[in-house]
């Protein structure tokens, strides 16, 4: 694929798709018609250059394609499928009505009949055009299991009659949760430097912040990215190990994304809704507020996760409280916290625990901690930076 | 419209006490009445225990006949209600309903191809 023609890709597939899946109902039809249109594009374009709209012309070729593969078939629902694609405009209108597609095929990924992984892949597959190869990779699991997930899931999608439509204002709220969830889950399975995932669930976070104004968590959570992503150059040294945050290069930071997620953070506080979304982004916004670690706001940070608790208790929301309390309150005040909590199965517990330990003199306790969350880590860069946290206390 | 058939999960041994059956049976028949006035009823019932059942088996040519149900379970089909829905959303806000008339758990199933009308 050449440059061009791959840009095009990567920034209409999910527009096409949805375009064609709302004229035929049917997802696969509507996948194989894009997937010839670019074909047909990787043939032409060379020699007749890109057209001058090149999402139009997908669109267009698709259509047609979709509708000399409906002609050769001649049941009931082929001849209808035709009859809607024939009455369909040519080109679909730049805004308003096309990007509503996009988002309604979000919202029959994500819908909530459907296992979470399901969501996640068909999202990423449909409406980012990843393949099922590089899906499975993201997944860690074997290419022929994600194709079967994928398939199963546009059969249940096509068999059970999951609707092509974003749900009514009341189901809003529910399935608006569901999609979030599943937008950040692909970004944070991009977090571990598959950059092409948090590209694409920045990409998702922003169609939904833009198409739906009203709901705050949406752009809460467009926030939360665009903080995180903004540290991706310092988040490793030179030999892939992790740095963390306070002791991170802030030139590396891009400025950029984090004045785009600052923005979006004070929009939400004067909207003064708060969500979880918006407080973890509020908690990032005031990482990058800081000129260097030490000059952190702990305190407000502190406070912000003490309301994130209120609002959404959970496990590991208190384990993250209780680093904010060891900055404010001192370790031993976060340890006590850190103890109290369930979590034996969760690393992340392990490195805060061994942290702590570390800054209490606790060495040999620590060392422990710290080979117990190796045992639990995935992440090479995280590995490398706890064995040479332990390493440091050994010697 | 399509049908989809919602299944009664029910645990499988002593039956509540007589006042929750009789609530539990006032908001099935609220939801069946519903039913009714949307235009989505089909048929619906509840179903005798699986010591009531009898299995049938073909066998070279011939059919067995045996006491008692086809799989042994925790849970058994407690009743069946099928409906006429527009698609799942649909589908899945009259199982919604039917899981807190009965406050059982309900398996939603779509049926094969299109409903009439």
């Amino acid at each position: 694929m050449t440059m061009d023609i791959e840009a095009v890709f990567r920034a209409e597939y999910g527009r096409a798709v949805s375009v064609l899946v709302r004229f035929l109902g049917d997802i696969d039809l509507a996948e194989e018609a894009v997937q010839d249109a670019f074909t047909t594009a990787m043939l032409r374009w060379p020699e007749t250059g890109v057209p001058p709209s090149p999402a139009g012309w997908i669109v267009t070729t698709a259509r047609n394609r979709a509708i000399d593969r409906l002609r050769r078939e001649s049941s009931r629902q082929a001849r209808h499928a035709e009859a809607a694609l024939l009455h369909a405009p040519d080109a679909p209108p730049e805004e308003g009505p096309v990007r509503d597609d996009r988002l309604r095929l979000v919202f029959t990924c994500c819908h909530p009949a459907l296992a979470l992984q399901a969501r996640v892949a068909l999202t990423l597959r449909l409406l980012g055009g990843l393949t099922t190869a590089q899906i499975a990779r993201a997944f860690l699991v074997p290419e022929p299991t994600m194709a079967q997930r994928l398939v199963r899931a546009k059969a249940k999608i096509r068999n059970a009659g999951i609707p092509y439509r974003v749900p009514r204002d009341a189901d809003l709220p529910d399935r608006l949760t569901g999609v979030l969830a599943v937008v950040y889950l692909i970004f944070n399975q991009g977090y571990e430097g598959r950059e092409e995932l948090c590209a694409e669930a920045l990409r998702l976070g922003r169609l939904l912040a833009e198409l739906m104004p009203d709901e705050p968590e949406a752009t809460g959570l467009l926030a939360l990215m665009l903080l995180v992503e903004s540290r991706r150059d310092a988040r490793r040294d030179d030999d892939g190990v992790l740095v963390p945050l306070p002791e991170q290069d802030r030139t590396c930071w891009d400025r950029d994304l984090i004045a785009e997620g600052q923005e979006l953070v004070r929009r939400c506080l004067r909207r003064n809704q708060p969500g979880p979304y918006q407080i973890q982004a509020a908690i990032q916004a005031v990482h990058s507020d800081a000129p260097t670690g030490d000059a952190t706001d702990w305190n407000q940070i502190r406070r912000l996760y003490d309301q994130l608790l209120d609002l959404a208790p959970s496990p590991v929301v208190a384990l993250n409280r209780a680093v904010a309390v060891a900055e404010t309150e001192g370790p031993r005040q976060a340890l006590g916290l850190v103890d109290a909590l369930d979590l034996d199965d969760y690393g992340v517990l392990h490195a805060v625990r061994a942290d702590l330990l570390r800054r209490l003199g606790r060495d040999t306790e620590a060392v422990r901690e710290y080979e117990a969350a190796i045992a639990f880590t995935e992440s090479a860069a995280e590995r490398a930076f706890l064995d040479r946290r332990r390493r440091e206390l050994t010697r | 419209m399509k049908y989809y058939l919602l299944s009664v999960m029910q645990p499988v041994g002593g039956m509540p006490a007589p006042e929750v059956l009789e609530e539990i049976g006032k908001n099935l028949d609220v939801f069946h009445q519903e039913l009714r006035e949307a235009d989505a009823w089909v048929f619906a019932g509840g179903l005798h225990g699986p010591e009531s059942s009898t299995v049938l088996r073909p066998r070279d040519g011939d059919v067995l006949i045996t006491d008692g149900p086809y799989a042994e379970g925790k849970e058994m089909l407690g009743g069946i209600c099928l409906i006429k829905a527009p698609d799942l959303d649909a589908a899945l806000e009259w199982g919604r309903k039917a899981a807190l008339a009965t406050t059982l758990p309900i398996e939603v199933r779509p049926f094969m191809g299109e409903a009439d009308g």
